[in-house]
């Protein structure tokens, strides 16, 4: 096989992504048992586990660009690399936003919430998870089908969180005290539905890896 | 010896070529063989007027015999024969009344190595135009410098027309024998790997010139530099034993290629 070197060194961009898509999800899972148990502690370490995900993107996208550079790369192998540079922006700004879950979880600290929303803000976040994990998939076995799924999916997450915001409306009128937590449950809520997006955006990136076609699933 | 030309009945992988854009050769179902060994086979291309094509594929693929075959310089190799047929303008060049050298003063030919003649730089451009008979100086001054200019090396000779073609590098042989080329004011430029042979800067001159070029001519390009294609080219036909694998607009053929040989060629996964 030619370029044999240039294949090795796609297969180790593609296993950093994947580690990095990991390290993401396991920051997004931490702020979601952060926002279940109320727990300040763990949130912190979600906020100061940023910088090792940065880190890991510039990595993969200063080697992703020497590629570029170094090899020339046409057709799928040109798109593989754009994707990449693509794929760990989105993955990157899921971190952020568990990072901002984590900073909403700091901000409710210890004061009541509504359990019948939080745990449908939850169980949306567990589908969320689901959808990573899915885009995982999708994007090791090159996919087409499954990251259409995905864009389905994403339909489901945010019919959730439009339901999820109104309850919270509703709460806030009768329970004007609580407002500041409720706000900061519903920033959550809207922060997951981005993270869904985003996945969505890779799914996108999947399509376009192997169709060499632009398709909008978030539409 | 002469070509022969056998209309086949059968034509396959015809290419429906870009119909808001004139036709300057069209080939019809080409067939070459040198002796017993089929080198072209069934070629279907349209190559568009005031543009470029580039020709790509493995060495031996044909790229060379099928722009030798536009200006029917392959017949001088001996044992080829030939079926099909290739159109010049809408006219059958492989037919026993046409005139090659006609052809050729239609069709030019730039080679992989330059190739001036050991005489001045004047010399060389004004050669052609003196064979078709012109003999007026101030018009031949004229010629000359029309396509030295046009071939981007005016301002690099202007000073030392009358300095032998061998002092100059080989970028610049190159582009002197591009104005020779164009001194004889033909349509089409057939170049065979016009590069291969320069460095870089020479080449990035060579290309910018084949772009200022097809304003007036329609370019074949025959490039084992793939991102050359690429850069310059409008249309791209992958060859591949002799065969047109692929032939699409050239950002659709390197960008998301249809056929799975043309994507492991341009990736380098073989070749």
């Amino acid at each position: 096989m030619v370029r044999e070197n240039f294949e090795d060194k796609l297969q180790v961009l593609k296993e950093q992504v994947l580690k990095m898509s990991e390290t993401v999800k396991a920051s997004l899972s931490k702020s979601l048992i952060a926002l279940e148990q109320q727990n300040v502690q763990q949130a912190q370490e979600v906020i100061n586990g940023d910088k090792e995900i940065n880190a890991i993107e510039d990595d993969i996208n200063d080697q992703a660009v020497w590629l570029i550079a170094k090899e020339q790369p046409v057709a799928k192998d040109l798109r593989r690399l754009v994707i990449t540079l693509k794929v760990t922006n989105d993955i990157e700004r899921i971190g952020d936003l568990a990072v901002n879950i984590a900073k909403s979880v700091e901000r409710i600290e210890n004061d009541q919430l509504p359990e019948e929303e939080k745990q449908q803000i939850l169980t949306n976040a567990s589908v969320v998870e689901k959808m990573i994990d899915l885009v995982e998939e999708a994007y090791i076995k090159e996919d087409v089908e499954k990251a259409f799924e995905i864009g389905r999916i994403d339909d489901q997450v945010d019919h959730q969180h439009g339901d999820s915001i109104e309850k919270l409306l509703m709460y806030m009128t009768q329970h004007p005290n609580e407002i500041t937590a409720i706000t900061q449950l519903a920033f959550i809520s809207r922060y997951l539905e981005r993270a869904a997006d985003h996945v969505t955006n890779i799914a996108e990136g999947i399509i376009y890896l192997v169709k060499g076609k632009h398709v909008d699933l978030n539409a | 010896m002469s070509l022969t030309m056998i209309k086949k009945p059968e034509t396959s992988n015809r290419t429906i070529p870009n119909t808001s854009k004139n036709i300057v050769f069209d080939t019809d179902d080409l067939n070459l063989w040198y002796g017993d060994t089929h080198a072209l086979k069934n070629i279907n291309l349209s190559i568009n007027e005031k543009e470029v094509t580039a020709i790509i594929g493995p060495s031996g693929c044909g790229k060379s015999t099928f722009i030798k075959t536009l200006n029917r310089m392959v017949e001088m190799v001996p044992s080829v024969r030939t079926s099909g047929d290739i159109k010049y303008n809408e006219k059958s060049i492989l037919e026993k009344s046409f005139r090659v050298e006609e052809l050729r003063t239609r069709v030019g030919m730039v080679f992989q190595k330059p190739n001036p003649f050991p005489k001045s730089i004047y010399e060389n451009v004004a050669y052609g135009p003196k064979i078709h008979g012109i003999r007026n100086k101030k018009v031949l001054d004229e010629i000359v410098e029309k396509s030295l200019r046009d071939a981007f090396i005016w301002d690099e000779v202007k000073d030392r027309l009358k300095e032998n073609a061998y002092g100059l590098s080989g970028g610049q042989q190159q582009r002197l024998c591009i104005a020779r080329t164009l001194a004889i004011e033909p349509d089409v430029l057939l170049m065979d790997e016009p590069t291969s042979a320069l460095d870089p800067i020479s080449t990035l001159k060579v290309e910018e010139l084949v772009q200022k070029l097809k304003e007036d001519y329609s370019i074949v390009i025959v490039t084992h530099n793939m991102q050359q294609a690429a850069r310059i080219s409008d249309q791209t036909a992958f060859f591949l034993n002799g065969e047109v694998v692929e032939f699409d607009e050239t950002e659709k053929l390197f960008s998301n290629p249809s056929d799975q040989r043309t994507e492991d060629y341009i990736t380098g996964r073989f070749g």
